[in-house]
C-alpha cells in the first residue's frame, strides 16, 4: 500500500466518522482532535475503522505517534503487512 | 383507542416538524418503538409510541409542522374492533417488521429509486428548491451539511436551537438558586487501572475515561440519590432512575445533553456501549423523545478544551449538574511527599431549594471514594 492509499483511507475514515468535517479542514501536520474537534470517542472510532481497513491495532500508549495525519500514515505504512 | 400527539421534547418546545412515518396505518406497535422522526430545534428526534396497538389512523402527512398536542395519529388497542376497516386487522396478522426499536426501517415505498438522504436534507433540498437527485453521491446518504454550502443561502442552522439554551438557561438562572461546590480528585488510580484494563483488550472493547466517569458518578448517585431528580411543584422529587443527561458539543455549534437512560442498570462495559450509542446518534441527529426529556441530572465534560473546572448551570426541572474538568498533570501532596499527579477538578452545582451543600459534599466525597477503587466501576 503506498503512503497516498494509506493516508486516502484515513482521510475517509475521519470523513465518515466526521460527517461535518470537509477535506480541506485536514491540515496534514495539525493536531487532528485539536484542530477538527475530534473527542476521544471519535478518535476511537476513527482508529477501530483504521483496524479493519489495516490490520493494524493502534494501543493507547502509541497515541502520540499517531496525532496528526502525517504521523499517522506513517505509523500505519511502518506496520503494515504487505 | 387513542390518539398519539406530537409531544413535548422540553419545556421551551412549541412545535415540531414531523419529518417521516416509521410506519404506515394498519401496522403492529408495541410500547417504546419508534414510530415516527420529528425535526425539532434540537435536531431529528425519534419519537416512541407509549403503548401496544395499531395504528389504525395517521392524522398528519410528513413534512408537516405541528404544535405540541397535535394529534398525530390514532391507535387502537388489539381488543378493540376498527368497524369500518378490516384490511387493518388482515395487516395485523403479517410478521412484525420491527422486533427492536433500533432495528426498525422506515418504509420504504419506492425503495430502488429513492435517494437516500436524511430528514433534514430533504426537507432543506425541497426549501432551495433542489432535487435531491442532483445532489445525490454514488452510494452515499445525502446529510443536510451538503445543502449549506452556497453562503447566500445558508441560514443558521443552529439558531432554533440557540434560542432553546437561551429560554431554558434564563429560566435556570432566574428561578434556581445555585450553590457551588469543588473537589480537587487524584485520577492516577483510575486512569493507571483503566489503562491497564485496555492492554487486556482489542481495540474494539477500549474504555474511555468519560463511561468510566459516568459509572462512578452513577455509584455516587446511588448512595447520594437526592441530587438526582427534579424540582417539581414546590417539592423535590427523587428519581429511581438515573438517567444522566451528557452534554454533547455539535462540531457545528450548539450543544444537547440527551439522557443515557437508566445507567444504575448498567456496568461498566454497557455504560461505555451506551455512551458511544448516544454520541453517534446525537451527531447524527437520531435522538429519542425519552433520551429529551427524561433526564434526571446534567454531566458535562469540558475537559477536552482545556479547562480546569466547569461551573455548570442547572437545567430545570433537574437539580443538579456535574462539571467535570481537565484531567491535568499536578503537584499533589502524599503523606510527607510531593508528587505529581493526574488531578481532575469536579464541580457540582445544586439547586439549594432541593438540597444543601452538605448533600452536595458528600456526593463529591463518595464520588472521589468510588474513583480511588476503580476496579470495582467494572
Amino acid at each position: 500500500m503506498t503512503n497516498e492509499a494509506i493516508k486516502r483511507a484515513i482521510i475517509d475514515q475521519i470523513l465518515e466518522i466526521a460527517p461535518d468535517i470537509e477535506e480541506g479542514d485536514i491540515i496534514p501536520d495539525k493536531n487532528i482532535q485539536r484542530s477538527l474537534e475530534i473527542d476521544s470517542f471519535d478518535f476511537l472510532k476513527i482508529l477501530t475503522a483504521l483496524n479493519e481497513v489495516f490490520g493494524v491495532e493502534v494501543p493507547e500508549s502509541d497515541y502520540a505517534k499517531v496525532d496528526t495525519l502525517e504521523h499517522m500514515s506513517e505509523y500505519f505504512s511502518e506496520r503494515i503487512k504487505i | 383507542m387513542s390518539q398519539f400527539v406530537m409531544p413535548s421534547l422540553g419545556a421551551d418546545m412549541e412545535s415540531a416538524v414531523l419529518m417521516e412515518w416509521r410506519v404506515k396505518e394498519g401496522d403492529r406497535v408495541s410500547k417504546g418503538q419508534v414510530i415516527a422522526e420529528v425535526e425539532t430545534s434540537k435536531g431529528v428526534i425519534e419519537i416512541e409510541v407509549f403503548e401496544e396497538g395499531i395504528v389504525d389512523k395517521i392524522l398528519v402527512a410528513e413534512e408537516t409542522e405541528c404544535a405540541v398536542g397535535t394529534p398525530l395519529a390514532i391507535i387502537r388497542t388489539e381488543t378493540e374492533s376498527s368497524p369500518k376497516d378490516e384490511t387493518a386487522q388482515i395487516l395485523t396478522t403479517e410478521p412484525q417488521t420491527a422486533e427492536s426499536p433500533e432495528l426498525a426501517n422506515p418504509p420504504i415505498p419506492e425503495a430502488s429509486e429513492r435517494i437516500k438522504a436524511s430528514p433534514a436534507a430533504r426537507r432543506k433540498a425541497k426549501e432551495m428548491g433542489l432535487e435531491l437527485s442532483a445532489l445525490a453521491v454514488s452510494g452515499g446518504e445525502i446529510h443536510l451539511a451538503q445543502l449549506q454550502s452556497p453562503p447566500e443561502t445558508a441560514p443558521k442552522p443552529i439558531d432554533g436551537m440557540r434560542q432553546a439554551i437561551a429560554r431554558a438557561m434564563s429560566r435556570s438562572n432566574a428561578e434556581i438558586p445555585h450553590y457551588y461546590l469543588s473537589t480537587s480528585i487524584n485520577m492516577t488510580p483510575a486512569l493507571h487501572w483503566l489503562e491497564e484494563e485496555n492492554i487486556k483488550r482489542s481495540i474494539k472493547e477500549r474504555l474511555l475515561a468519560a463511561a468510566l466517569l459516568i459509572r462512578a458518578v452513577t455509584k455516587a448517585l446511588q448512595e447520594i440519590p437526592e441530587l438526582n431528580g427534579f424540582w417539581k411543584d414546590d417539592a423535590p422529587q427523587i428519581s429511581d432512575a438515573i438517567n444522566p443527561g451528557i452534554a454533547i458539543a455539535l462540531r457545528k455549534g450548539g450543544l444537547i445533553t440527551p439522557a443515557l437512560m437508566n445507567t444504575q442498570e448498567m456496568n461498566l462495559d454497557q455504560t461505555m456501549r451506551a455512551l458511544d450509542d448516544l454520541i453517534t446518534r446525537t451527531r447524527s441527529g437520531k435522538l429519542r423523545n425519552t433520551e429529551m426529556t427524561l433526564q434526571t441530572i446534567t454531566i458535562t465534560n469540558l475537559g477536552d478544551l482545556g479547562v480546569e473546572s466547569v461551573y455548570g448551570v442547572i437545567y430545570p426541572p433537574q437539580v443538579a449538574i456535574v462539571g467535570l474538568g481537565r484531567i491535568m498533570d499536578a503537584p499533589w501532596a502524599e503523606g510527607d511527599s510531593l508528587c505529581i499527579r493526574k488531578v481532575m477538578q469536579v464541580t457540582l452545582a445544586g439547586d439549594h431549594r432541593a438540597t444543601d451543600g452538605r448533600t452536595g459534599a458528600l456526593f463529591l466525597d463518595t464520588l472521589n471514594r468510588i474513583l480511588q477503587n476503580p476496579q470495582e466501576l467494572l
